[in-house]
């Protein structure tokens, strides 16, 4: 068992100062650990998917905003760093099992924003035909299981497809994201020891964004260290500084080779932040301005183009280049969610059971 | 395990499931099945007794006291192309899984657009009768009628306990099989399957012609023990045991009335808001100008289950109660 402590209590809510990572996997991303690929290009395709989720939530606050969009919706932006270095470690044939703060997960798993705009626009293009909206997407092809707006109830769920997989002698890793504040959850804490208990091909990951909805970790924890609670179920346990896109992607790979040897469960407690509000209803009165504003210093997009540029990897022309093609694909995908066929109220009652479904959208 | 199930011919409502989850996992290797004390021990209620040693510890898996996360288990392992059958010791202790069973199963499919069907069997006991107050006694099973996206069975004979379980697996979508625990030591013999059993239809046990007793589960034996009890002063009573409580039968209901023009519904959950109230509903919908007396019902009395046995008997709908309430129809 590997309990990789925080370097420093976070009573402050404080980010992790540069040089004083809350990373506490072995090696050093900034340092160039090795990220599977490594390469200069490699970096590129990081920067580009954070940023596609980046500008893609930010086109969804102008929508909303217009009341094009409505419901319930929780964005992602500061954690891109997450998805994007999770969903590196992970293959197609993997699982993943989402939360309702999805988009990033969604989109750095392949669904394309055109796909999750649509579907924003509850538009029978969406990626659930428009019956799931912000908080419930979901791609059977991508084995993209949603999309669960109760926050540990995704879960057991994933236990299940990990066991599945285990039953029937498949290497596939299942990968469920959840938050810091599923943690105080039983659903967690039964799906943690089932899943160590029967060796279950599962990576657990906690995006620890310090808020569980309003609430700060330390109002809601009795005790903050969240990895090393996960430890205790008999699982290989690291905190990471979620920030980093390549410590996530290093730790992420490393947690998945362990899984795909056979030694089960592994838990990642990524140390992230989220820049916007609970969701756009929520007037996030429970933070200081000057904690976001720190938090802000450690950009995942900010800290992975400020090492592009010092190693010489990014200029402003490539750069532009990345951010003029995913305007333009966000674009495309707004125009497409506008111009798509709203589902006829006849088809109300498809998929309520199976035989009451008609063809898939 | 009784004496009696030894015995040749003869056969319990606890044999014949067994039979038919030992059939289920011969038939399909994707079927195992999951719960508390299912394996080693044998079932709570002994219903999987031996299937350990025959089938192995990876289908027949015994599971921590952790509803949410086995009935979820079995939820994904569905979603993943596998064939879960989860056992559930009591309807009260799958409370304790309400969220996995409403939230994921009942609505993936919807929600995802048909992408995502769940195909589980859940197997739970309900109901009253053996003193085990409160937190062991409870008929929530029509709570669970209540919820669109599952189909909800409720098997009250033999051949229904022993031939259910195969359909339940075929569908495609997640089923919730309630056993009555009264009704694990009913013995008889097993009457041979002459068509497959159909699980959108409600049967009439008793043919009759003065009344519709309407009723499922645990209480079809004193259901039909009124009938009798009726028969002897010539009050020829129809008995419908509706078997699946969603999707309600409503047509065997309406038919039923349109015949006798009076009916008493039985139900062991507690009158208000109960499966009963549904029943009642639909026959004040569709067969008012049929009546010839208001709709009776028979329910639990509105008091969690007692432990005291006069008490329990009590608060529970007794075939007295049956003859009572037709008696209030018919005089």
């Amino acid at each position: 068992m590997t309990v990789a402590r925080p370097t420093r209590t976070r009573k402050d809510s404080a980010p992790p100062k540069s040089g004083k990572k809350a990373k506490t996997t072995k090696g050093n991303a900034s340092a160039g650990v090795p990220s599977g690929r490594g390469a200069t290009g490699h970096r590129t395709d990081l920067l580009e998917s954070m940023l596609r989720i980046r500008r893609f939530e930010e086109r969804c606050v102008e929508l909303y905003s217009a009341a094009k969009i409505r419901g319930f919706v929780h964005l992602y932006i500061g954690e891109e760093a997450v998805a994007v270095g999770v969903n590196e470690a992970l293959t197609p044939e993997d699982a993943v099992v989402s939360t309702y703060r999805e988009h990033g997960h969604a989109l750095a798993r392949g669904i394309t924003a055109e796909a999750v705009m649509a579907e924003m626009y509850g538009r029978t293009t969406g990626c659930s035909g428009g019956r799931g909206g912000s908080m419930h997407l979901f791609d059977a092809s991508r084995r993209f299981y949603g999309g669960n707006a109760i926050v540990a109830g995704g879960l057991p769920l994933a236990a299940g497809l990990a066991l599945a997989d285990l039953m029937r002698g498949q290497d596939h890793v299942t990968c469920c994201f959840f938050g810091d504040g599923a943690f105080a959850e039983g659903e967690f804490h039964e799906t943690a020891n089932l899943a160590a208990l029967w060796k279950l091909p599962l990576l657990l990951v906690c995006e620890n964004n310090l808020y569980a909805m309003g609430t700060a970790l330390e109002r809601h924890e009795a005790q903050t260290d969240l990895a090393m609670r996960a430890a205790s179920y008999g699982m290989v346990a690291w905190a990471v500084d979620g920030m980093d896109v390549e410590a996530v992607e290093h730790a992420a790979r490393r947690a998945v080779e362990g899984i795909r040897t056979g030694t089960g469960p592994h838990f990642l407690e990524l140390r992230t932040y989220r820049f916007r509000a609970h969701s756009m209803y929520d007037p996030d009165r429970y933070r200081h301005k000057a904690e976001v504003e720190r938090w802000k210093e450690r950009d995942p997009i900010g800290l992975l183009t400020d090492r592009m540029r010092e190693n010489g990897e990014l200029g402003d022309k490539e750069l532009a280049r990345i951010e003029q093609r995913i305007t333009d694909e966000i674009d495309h995908a707004v125009e497409a969610a506008e111009q798509a066929p709203e589902e006829p109220v006849e088809h109300l009652l498809h998929h309520v059971t199976s035989s009451s479904a008609e063809a898939v959208s | 395990m009784g004496a009696g199930e030894t015995q040749e011919a003869k056969t319990t409502y606890r044999e014949a499931m067994r039979e038919a989850l030992r059939e289920a996992l011969r038939a399909d290797d994707r079927v195992f099945l999951m719960g508390e004390d299912v394996g080693r021990y044998g079932g709570c209620f002994g219903v999987s007794l031996g299937l350990l040693e025959e089938f192995g510890p990876e289908r027949v898996r015994d599971t921590p006291l952790s509803e949410s996360a086995f009935v979820g288990a079995g939820i994904g392992a569905a979603l993943a192309g596998l064939r879960p059958i989860v056992e559930i010791m009591t309807v009260n202790f799958s409370l304790l899984a309400l969220d996995q069973i409403l939230n994921n199963a009942a609505t993936l499919l919807h929600m995802s657009c048909g992408q995502l069907p769940v195909p589980l069997v859940i197997r739970m006991t309900t109901g009253a009768g053996r003193q085990l107050a409160a937190q062991h006694s409870h008929s929530l099973e029509g709570w669970y009628a209540h919820i669109p996206g599952i189909r909800v069975l409720a098997p009250a004979t033999l051949e229904d306990a022993r031939h259910m379980l195969a359909p339940a697996l075929a569908d495609p979508d997640p089923v919730l099989i309630f056993e009555h625990g009264s009704l694990y030591n009913v013995s008889g013999e097993l009457l041979p399957l002459t068509e497959p059993v159909d699980l959108d239809h409600a049967t009439i046990r008793r043919p009759g012609t003065d009344i519709s007793l309407i009723t499922y589960g645990g209480s079809l034996p004193k259901a039909l023990a009124a009938a009798d009890e009726l028969s002897a002063e010539g009050i020829n009573a129809e008995v419908i045991d509706l078997r699946t409580l969603r999707p309600l039968d409503g047509a065997a209901i309406t038919a039923s009335v349109a015949r006798t023009h009076r009916a008493v519904v039985i139900d062991e959950a507690w009158r208000t808001g109960s499966l009963a109230a549904e029943v009642s509903a639909r026959i004040a919908e569709e067969s008012f100008y049929d009546l010839d007396a208001p709709v009776e019902r028979v329910c639990s009395a509105e008091v969690p289950m007692p432990y005291a046995r006069r008490l329990e008997e009590a608060a529970l709908p007794q075939t007295a109660d049956i003859v009572a309430a037709a008696h209030r129809t018919v005089d």
